[in-house]
Order: C-alpha cells, then structure tokens, then sequence
C-alpha cells in the first residue's frame, strides 16, 4: 500500500491570472486548455464540459471579483478546475444555482454576460463541485470531472 | 485511392522555402524543411488559404483537366454560382451556359438551380425539427473537415443533405438520362470549381458513398477559352439560343456569404466567412454560446464560394457582379414547383447516407499517460525557447516547434536563437581554452609579483 500511495502519477497543472473585468482571459484559457486536452487524446464529450466549465468559472471572477487564477489539473484519472479569487463572496448559494439568478450589474448585462446560467452550467457539466464562499473575502470553485466515468 | 488525397500540394520548383504559409495555415499543418514546405497531409482541410499567401505561387490546387471529358459519352458542366461573376463583359447568365457547350460539354446545369432545392430541404428539416439545433450548413467541405478534427461534437448537427454540388450532378444526371437514353456510367458530370476542397470532396465525399460528380475543373483552366466563346456568342447576336438558365436569384445568391442563410430562411441564421472567423465562432458555439441561434452558414473563404482560391476576380468586384446577376435571375420563376421539392423532401433523395465522421489527429500518444509526460516536455522546451514566433525553424511557432521536437521531427538547434546562444557559449569555451597557455610559457612577472 505504501508503494502505491508513492506511484508516480502523470500529470499536468495549467494556470492563469484574471483580473477583474477582463473578459477575454476566460475564451482564451478555454481555447488553450482544449486544446491541450485535444492533444492528450481525451474523448470530445469530456473536452466539452471542461472548457464550459472553465469558461463559466473565469467568467464569472472576471465579472464579480477584484483579482482570482484558474487553475487546472489533469491526470488519467480526473480533471480538476479550481478558480480562486479575492472578491465578494456569494451571499446566497442555493440562490446563485438556480438559472436565470444573477447579481451582474446592469452593464455586465448589457454587454451580454451575466445571465444568470454561470453556476448552473457548471453544476450541469461537472461530477463534483465544491464551492467554498466567505462574504467580503473572495470564493473558491472546485469542480472535477471523471475521465473513466458516465455522466448524466 | 489513398486515404488522404489533397487537391492542395506544392510546386516543389517554385517553393523558395519562405514561411509565409506556415503561419497562415488554420490547421499549423506546414512545415519548411530543408528549403522547401511539406504539407502533413493529416492536418490539411484544403481551405487553399496556403494558396493565397505564397507570394511564389508555389501551392497549387490539383484539379482535372478538360481531357476528362473524353471519358464519357455525354457530358455535362456544372457551374458553380460564383463562376458567373467572373467575367466583365456579361449582361446575362445565358450567355457563359452557352459558352461552356461551345467548349466541349453536352450539357449544362447550374449549382445555382441544384442550391435551391438544397436551400429547401435545410429549411424542412429544421422546420420539422429532425435534426438538433443549431443546424451546420453542409456546403463548404473544408469547413466539415475543420470540424472533424477540432470540433467533432458539433458535427452531428450538420445538415444531413448532399452539396448543391453533388445534388446537380444527381439531377443533371437524371435529366440527361431520360433527355438521351444513355446509362448512368455514359454520363459524365463535371463540376466547374472555385474551390480545391470540392475536388477532394468528390475524391473522398464525407456524407456520401460515392460522389455523383466525375470530375472538377478549376475555373483558371477554362476561363481563357470561355472569355473567346463569350465573345464569339455576342458578336452573333441574332442567333436564336435555346434557353438553359433555370436558377433564380435566389439560388445564385449562394456565391457570396449569407447567400444560403437567405435561401434556407429558417429561424435565426449567422453567416461567417474567412476560415480564421469560423473558428473563433466555432469556439464560442463549442461553449454552449449563440443558442439563440437556428442555423449556422459557415464558409472558409472570406466572402464565400465567390472568395474562392481558383475564381479569376477579387472577391469584391465578384460580388458586386453577383449582385447584379442575382437581380436580374430574381425576376425568373422557380423552376422547381413547391410540390416536387416536397416531393423529393419525402423521398429523401438528397439526404446524406453517410455520418461524418470525427477524426483523432492531434494527440500528442495513444497512451494518455505518455501524452501527458510529452505534454509536459513540449511544455519545458516551449517555455526555453525565445517566444518570438518568427518561423525560421520551419515550424510556425515556438509552440509548434516544441511540439515538433517531441515528435521527433525537428531539433531544438533548428531554432535560430538557440543556436546563436549555443554558437556562443562555444565561442566563449573556445576563447577561454585559447588563454590557457602551456605552464612553459607563463608569464615570469605574475610569479614575482606573487612572491
């Protein structure tokens, strides 16, 4: 056991800074992470999911926070996508899940973001997600995906 | 057949081993090496933009030539709706018709009339939702093929009807049948093509068994000798011609970008042209964005079929040629009645027999755990090299060579930088051996002065 818990597990870690309202970060770290993922030869589906995901969460620093990094990591096993930022926090949770909620103000939504389907897309596209929110401090989102696993 | 047949390849002569095509490529599928580009025909979606950056005319588009035609015993041209915005001097669409049957042919039907029907068929399929929204036009082949390699999911929304292109030749095909007696083999098909993709369409069709279309002809290898019939035909004006334009404007309207969007008219629609434009638009549908969006007319070539690499004319004063020509076919009648395009809606005649299918080509190993250890040296050697992207390695940028290195295909010493600071370092090595002198011959004052 002890052995194993020493294997040496490929892997590959992709970071980005964004800052705040800078919405080109989050196409362009999706893009780039496609591609990678394209290249590790993982199936279409799953390349899918991950870029929304990592689209949604960036987009959604670059919206609410002051300053935050993507940070994702992939193995054979799983793909993790972790956005950290200093910012607001989310008030409401369970709130911020339904689609159609959002707390963009009125310009984000004029310029066409902010439509409330950030959180529930990334809910819908990941098997885990853990979101770690402190109010006036900033929020944490992890989400993984299963690369050997059905998704509903 | 091989598996990879391209209708774009390179004049070995004229390739003066630049890079100017390597960093306009879509796909990065050029490489210069040893003074000449090569083409890695995996990659290649013969979207001919190769074509329009060497300032040689060393990329070429393979096509047939006219002697395909002594094949067959009857033959017909198809034209493509962009072909007729070639040329100055005509008032009507009548007057090419006729030229191209003075040329050789047998026949003629226009891609303009077959694009109607098509038009139609997207707009029923989409109206009577069987297929998945957003609709993919089916249309420009090396959009399909940029597709299968790098949107792959997306391709199961690509309309399931053949090309206007393949739809002519079906249809000219019957015609001719029934018009002549002769047996299909008899007949031959030929499209008159702005476009390299369409030749390796007919070669390896995507969404059909087996193409209809017996031969493409690129529009430079007949243009000279219809400029002559055009002029021949106007100086013997009160000839009576029998009439051979069927398309209206609306079937004409698919040379130019949005062209097909207006004819489908179903729902919302975006037009994009310029293979550059479609995948950036391609990476916000892949997100999920644009679902407000109905149907997608997706053209590699900037301006559409009348941008093509083959056509004569910049795609500006085409189009202004176009226009004109689509108003003056918008006064004609449909050909087709709404009954038999129902008719041939219901029979599916036209439908696509074949999935496209997605094609793996850019990972790194079939072993994830090894893509991931290349990944990661691609990584390593990427962030050692010097950014500048300049392409002098042959490769068309850092990343890319990177990459190349790990394939096994280039050294990092291809890079010029790198081996300017390996030139140095050597340089600098060498001097210091060269100051070091046999102790014989040391300098006596240094040791007095050590004392």
């Amino acid at each position: 056991m002890l052995n194993n818990s020493f294997r040496f597990t490929p892997h590959i870690t992709l970071e980005f800074k964004i800052e705040e309202k800078d919405f080109f970060i989050a196409s362009e770290s999706a893009s780039r992470i496609k591609k990678t993922l394209q290249q590790l030869g993982i199936k279409q589906d799953i390349i899918k999911r991950t870029a929304i995901i990592i689209y949604e969460a960036a987009m959604n620093v670059a919206i609410h926070a002051i300053h935050g990094a993507l940070k994702v990591y992939v193995d054979p096993e799983v793909i993790s996508v972790v956005t950290e930022d200093v910012g607001p926090g989310i008030e409401n949770v369970e709130l911020a899940m339904k689609e159609g909620y959002s707390t963009a103000p009125q310009e984000i939504r004029e310029m066409g973001f902010g439509a409330g389907m950030g959180l529930p897309n990334i809910k819908q596209c990941s098997d885990e997600l853990v979101i770690d929110t402190k109010i006036g401090e900033g929020t944490t989102l992890k989400a993984k995906i299963y690369l050997n696993k059905n998704h509903e | 057949m091989t598996e990879y047949f391209h209708s774009v390849r390179l004049d070995f002569e004229k390739c003066k081993g630049c890079t100017n095509c390597i960093k306009r490529c879509p796909m990065e599928a050029i490489r210069v090496h040893e003074g000449k580009a090569t083409i890695m025909q995996e990659r290649c979606i013969d979207c001919g933009e190769c074509i329009r950056a060497c300032p040689n005319h060393a990329k070429i588009s393979v096509t047939d030539t006219l002697d395909i035609l002594n094949d067959y015993k009857y033959r017909i041209a198809l034209p493509a709706p962009s072909f007729f915005a070639q040329f100055k001097e005509v008032e009507n669409v009548e007057c090419v018709l006729h030229a191209l049957l003075n040329i050789g042919f047998d026949d003629v039907f226009e891609v303009a009339l077959a694009a109607e029907v098509v038009g139609f068929l997207i707009h029923q399929y989409i109206k009577d939702n069987k297929i998945k929204k957003p609709v993919f036009s089916s249309a420009c082949p090396a959009v399909l093929r940029l597709m299968q390699i790098k949107y792959p999911d997306l391709l199961e929304q690509v309309a399931p009807v053949l090309t206007p292109m393949e739809v002519a030749a079906r249809m000219a095909k019957e015609d001719a049948m029934k018009k002549t007696g002769l047996s299909y083999e008899d007949i031959g098909a030929f499209f008159i093509s702005p476009c390299p993709a369409k030749v390796t369409e007919m070669r390896n069709p995507m969404n059909t068994k087996h193409s209809a279309v017996n031969g493409v002809i690129g529009v430079s290898l007949i243009y000279k000798d219809i400029i002559k019939q055009i002029l021949a035909i106007k100086s013997k004006k009160n000839e009576d011609y029998e009439k051979l334009h069927k398309a209206t404007g609306l079937g004409m309207a698919w040379g130019y970008v949005t062209g097909e969007s207006k004819n489908v008219d179903m729902g919302k629609a975006l037009a994009v042209s310029g293979i550059h434009n479609v995948i950036s638009l391609l990476e916000e549908i892949e997100r999920g964005e644009l679902k407000d969006v109905d149907f997608f007319e997706l053209q590699a070539c900037t301006g559409g079929c009348v941008g093509g690499p083959l056509n004569i004319h910049n795609l500006f004063v085409g189009r202004v040629r176009l226009r004109e020509l689509i108003k003056k076919c918008g006064i004609q009648a449909p050909y087709y009645t709404d009954k038999q395009l129902i008719d041939l809606y219901k029979r599916a005649h036209f439908e696509a027999t074949e999935p496209i299918k997605p094609k793996t080509i850019m990972h790194l190993d079939e072993d994830m755990s090894q893509a991931i250890l290349k990944l990661e040296q691609v990584d390593k050697i990427a962030s050692e090299l010097p950014g500048l992207d300049c392409g002098a390695c042959g490769s068309p940028n850092c990343r890319a060579l990177a990459e190349d290195i790990v394939r096994g295909v280039a050294f990092e010493t291809d890079c010029v930088i790198k081996l300017r600071e390996k030139v140095k370092t050597l340089a600098e090595e060498i001097l210091d051996l060269a100051r070091i002198v046999p102790p014989s011959m040391g300098d006596s004052s240094k040791k007095i002065e050590e004392k």
